[in-house]
C-alpha cells in the first residue's frame, strides 16, 4: 500500500497511530470515562505524567482526585489500593520501576495476591499494578531489571507485558476489567519515548475505540516454518529483526507470549510443533523463570517435538552492569538471538 | 501544628577564617565537578537526547545546589567513619574525600573506575573511605546502622552517617532505621537532604509534617533542622551530632532545607516546578562567596584562586576517566560471587 493508502485506509477503520506509551495512557482514559471506580495512584504520575509516560496527560482529564500523586511510600501506597479494591474500587497502582518492589513485596505476593484464595474465592482484589522494566540505556543494576519471572513463579497475580502500542492498549483495558489483581509491566524500550533511542517497532495504528486483548494469549508476530522464537515484550522487538535479517535463508516464526500469567502454553506447543525447533529469548535472568518454563511447556508434552535441543538466550544470571560495553554482553540482543537461531537450525 | 525541633540559623560568625574558606573551598570543587560531568553527558548524547548514549550513558542526578551539606557534614569525619549516599551522591562522595580519579573512571564506566565500571554513578562503593550509596532511596539508612553496629562493638569512637532526600522519609526503610538506631544507641547520624522536590513531587504533598526533624521526638532522639541551606549551620549542627554519636550519645537526625538547583536527573524539563524562576537566586554559592569576601575572610583573588585549582583537579580526573581503559565484555559476569 501506498502512504495514502494507508492513511484512508487507517481513517475507515478509525485509527490513529500512538506509541505504546500514549496507547497505555488512552487505554487507561477510556476507562475512567466509563468506570469512576478507576484511579491511578504513584510517584510522579500526575504532572509529571508518568517517569515513562503511562500516564501522560490524565491529569489534566481527570484531576488530582483521580489521577493521584503519592509520597515514595510503596508499601502504603500498593496496601491502599488492595484495600480499595477490596472495598469495590478498580486501583491502578504504579511501582515506578520493578526494581522497587523490594521495598513493598509483601504488600504484593502475600496480599494482593493471595487474598482471593485465603478466603476461599470470597473477597477479590481487582487491582492493576503497572511498573516499567528492562535495560539497554546503561542504567545500571537496580533500574534494569525485568523481573516479571519473580513475579510469575509467585501464585495469584497475572502477568502481562506487550510488546506494541495494540496490545498495550487492550491487555490495559483487560487488566483494568479483570476480576484479580494483574501487574502490567512495561518495558521502556517499547514505550517509543523521544529521550530513548529511536524505536518504530514502538509507534503503530491503534483503533480509537475501548477493545480488549485477552491475556493469556500469545500472538504470532511474524509467522514462519524452520523455528520458533518464543520471546515477549522489548525482546519480540529483537526476534522480528532478526527474523527480517534472516529472511530467504530461514523462515523463523516469532511468538510473543505477552502474558506470562497465565501462560498460553497451547501457542508455544502449536508452533513447536510445526517448526521442530525453539529459541526462547528472555531478557530476564536465565535460571529459574521465563525461558526454563517455555522449554518445560514443550518437554513435559512431548520431548520428541524439538528435533534438536532448544536454546535460551537470557541474561546469565548476572546484575545488569553499568558499563555499555558489559551491558550490551548481558542482554539478549539481536547478535546473540541470530546466533542462537543458526545453531538450532543446524543442530 | 507547631513544631518544637531546634533550628539552626542562617550565618553562625564564630567559626575559624580556616574552617570557613575550607567550607567554600570543598562546596567550589563539588559544583565544579558537577558542572563538568553536566558538560560531559550532554556532549555526546544526540541528534536530540538519547539517554542510552555518549560517554556517560544513563541516568545523571546532580547534586548542584546541595553543596552546603555535604561540606558541613564531612569537615568532621574522617575516612575511617563510613557514609552511606543516595541516587544523587556525588557531593557526599567529594566532600568525604573518595578518590575523584577512581569516582570518576566509574561514572565514565572504565575498568578503572570504583566499580571497574559496573555500578556507574549510583552505586559507588569505597572501601578506603567506607562510602557507599545506593539507587533505591532511603536503602542506605539500614546499611548505616550495622556498619555503627561494628564500630561500637570494636569499641572504637567511629560513626556511620547516613543520607537520604526529604522524600525518602516516608519510606518503611527510614522510620525502622530510626527507631533500632536509637533503641541501641547505635552512633549513627541520619541526615535528611530536603530540596523540596521527590522528582516532581512537592515536600508539601508528601510529607505530614513541617521538617522530618519533627520525626525525631517519635524515636526520642534530637532533631535538628538546619534553615536556609546554611553552610555554616550544617557545620555546627553535624558537629554536635557527630559529637554525641561518637561520645556514646546515639543517635540523631539533621534535616538541612536545601536546594536542587538542577533537574531530578539531566534531561529532566522540570515543567511541573512551580518554583523554578527563584531557584537561581537561592544558589548557595554565590552567596557565601559574598558573605566570604565581606567578612574579610577571602581575599581579592582567592576565590578566583580556588576556582581554578578546583578545575584543574577536576579536568585532570576527567582526562584521566577517558583514557583509562573500557571493560573487556569477556568479563561481563565476573564478580557475581565472591
Amino acid at each position: 500500500m501506498t502512504t495514502t493508502q494507508e492513511s484512508m485506509a487507517a481513517a475507515a477503520h478509525g485509527t490513529h497511530r500512538l506509541t505504546t506509551a500514549k496507547a497505555i495512557a488512552e487505554g487507561i482514559a477510556l476507562e475512567m470515562r466509563g468506570d469512576p471506580s478507576v484511579v491511578y495512584l504513584g510517584e510522579d504520575v500526575g504532572a509529571y505524567g508518568g517517569i515513562f509516560g503511562a500516564t501522560g496527560g490524565l491529569l489534566d482529564e481527570f484531576g488530582p482526585t483521580r489521577i493521584i500523586d503519592t509520597p515514595i511510600s510503596e508499601t502504603a501506597f500498593i496496601g491502599l489500593g488492595i484495600g480499595a479494591a477490596v472495598e469495590g474500587m478498580r486501583p491502578i497502582v504504579e511501582v515506578m520501576f520493578t526494581d522497587f518492589m523490594g521495598v513493598c513485596l509483601d504488600q504484593i505476593y502475600n496480599h494482593m495476591a493471595k487474598i482471593h484464595y485465603e478466603s476461599g474465592g470470597n473477597v477479590s482484589v481487582p487491582m492493576v499494578i503497572t511498573m516499567a522494566a528492562g535495560g539497554g540505556y546503561s542504567d545500571a543494576e537496580q533500574h534494569s531489571q525485568c523481573l516479571w519471572g519473580t513475579l510469575a513463579h509467585l501464585p495469584g497475580m497475572k502477568v502481562v507485558a506487550p510488546s506494541n502500542p495494540y496490545d498495550a492498549k487492550g491487555l490495559m483495558i483487560s487488566a483494568i476489567r479483570d476480576e484479580g489483581p494483574v501487574v502490567f509491566v512495561f518495558h521502556k524500550g517499547v514505550m517509543g519515548l523521544a529521550w530513548m533511542a529511536r524505536n518504530d517497532r514502538a509507534v503503530s495504528d491503534v483503533p480509537d475505540e475501548a477493545y480488549t486483548v485477552p491475556i493469556g494469549k500469545a500472538a504470532v508476530a511474524r509467522e514462519g516454518t524452520d523455528v520458533t522464537v518464543v520471546t515477549i515484550s522489548r525482546s519480540v522487538h529483537h526476534a522480528l529483526d532478526v527474523a527480517e535479517k534472516l529472511d530467504g535463508e530461514a523462515s523463523v516464526e516469532v511468538l510473543d507470549l505477552r502474558s506470562l500469567v497465565p501462560l498460553d502454553r497451547t501457542a508455544i506447543l502449536a508452533s513447536v510443533a510445526k517448526t521442530g525447533r525453539l529459541v526462547v529469548v528472555d531478557e530476564d535472568y536465565h535460571s529459574f523463570g521465563m525461558s526454563g518454563e517455555v522449554v518445560a511447556t514443550v518437554v513435559d508434552v512431548d520431548p520428541k517435538l524439538l528435533h534438536a535441543p532448544a536454546i535460551r538466550v537470557a541474561n546469565p544470571d548476572t546484575p545488569v552492569p553499568y558499563a555499555r560495553t558489559l551491558e550490551q554482553t548481558i542482554l539478549p540482543m539481536p547478535e546473540r538471538i541470530e546466533a542462537a537461531v543458526r545453531r538450532v537450525l543446524a543442530g | 501544628m507547631t513544631t518544637t525541633t531546634p533550628t539552626v540559623p542562617q550565618g553562625t560568625t564564630n567559626l575559624e577564617p580556616g574552617v570557613r574558606r575550607g567550607l567554600y573551598r570543598t562546596m567550589v570543587l563539588i559544583r565544579t565537578y558537577e558542572e563538568a560531568i553536566r558538560r560531559e553527558y550532554y556532549a555526546d548524547k544526540g541528534p536530540g537526547f538519547d539517554i542510552g548514549k555518549g560517554l556517560v550513558p544513563g541516568e545523571m542526578h546532580l547534586s548542584a545546589g546541595q553543596e552546603p551539606v555535604a561540606a558541613g557534614l564531612c569537615a568532621h569525619l574522617t575516612a575511617d567513619d563510613a557514609v552511606t549516599a543516595t541516587h544523587r551522591p556525588h557531593h557526599l562522595a567529594i566532600a568525604h574525600g573518595v578518590d575523584m580519579n577512581a569516582m570518576t573512571a566509574e561514572i565514565f564506566g572504565r575498568e578503572t573506575g570504583l566499580g571497574r565500571g559496573r555500578g556507574g554513578h549510583m552505586h559507588l562503593f569505597d572501601p578506603a573511605t567506607h562510602f557507599s550509596c545506593s539507587g533505591i532511596i532511603a536503602e542506605g539508612y539500614p546499611a548505616a546502622l550495622g556498619q555503627a553496629f561494628a564500630f561500637q562493638r570494636k569499641g572504637s569512637d567511629r560513626i556511620a552517617v547516613a543520607v537520604t532526600g526529604e522524600g525518602a522519609a516516608n519510606q518503611g526503610a527510614f522510620h525502622e532505621s530510626l527507631n533500632l538506631a536509637a533503641l541501641w544507641h547505635l552512633p549513627v547520624v541520619f541526615v535528611v537532604e530536603d530540596n523540596d522536590w521527590g522528582i516532581s513531587v512537592p515536600r508539601s504533598a508528601s510529607t505530614s509534617v513541617p521538617s522530618n526533624a519533627d520525626r525525631a521526638a517519635a524515636y526520642g532522639i534530637p532533631g535538628i533542622l538546619v534553615e536556609d541551606n546554611a553552610v555554616e549551620g550544617v557545620w555546627s549542627a553535624a558537629k554536635d551530632a557527630i559529637g554525641r554519636a561518637r561520645s556514646g550519645g546515639g543517635p540523631s537526625l539533621i534535616e538541612v532545607h536545601t536546594l536542587r538547583l538542577w533537574g531530578h536527573f539531566e534531561g529532566d524539563a522540570q515543567g511541573y516546578r512551580t518554583d523554578l524562576a527563584g531557584v537561581e537566586g537561592r544558589d548557595p554559592l554565590p552567596a557565601y562567596r559574598a558573605t566570604l569576601e565581606a567578612d574579610g575572610v577571602l581575599v581579592p583573588g582567592a576565590a578566583d584562586t580556588i576556582a581554578r585549582e578546583a578545575s584543574e583537579r577536576v579536568e585532570s580526573a576527567i582526562a584521566a576517566a577517558k583514557a583509562a581503559p573500557l571493560p573487556d565484555p569477556a568479563h561481563a559476569t565476573d564478580y557475581v560471587f565472591a
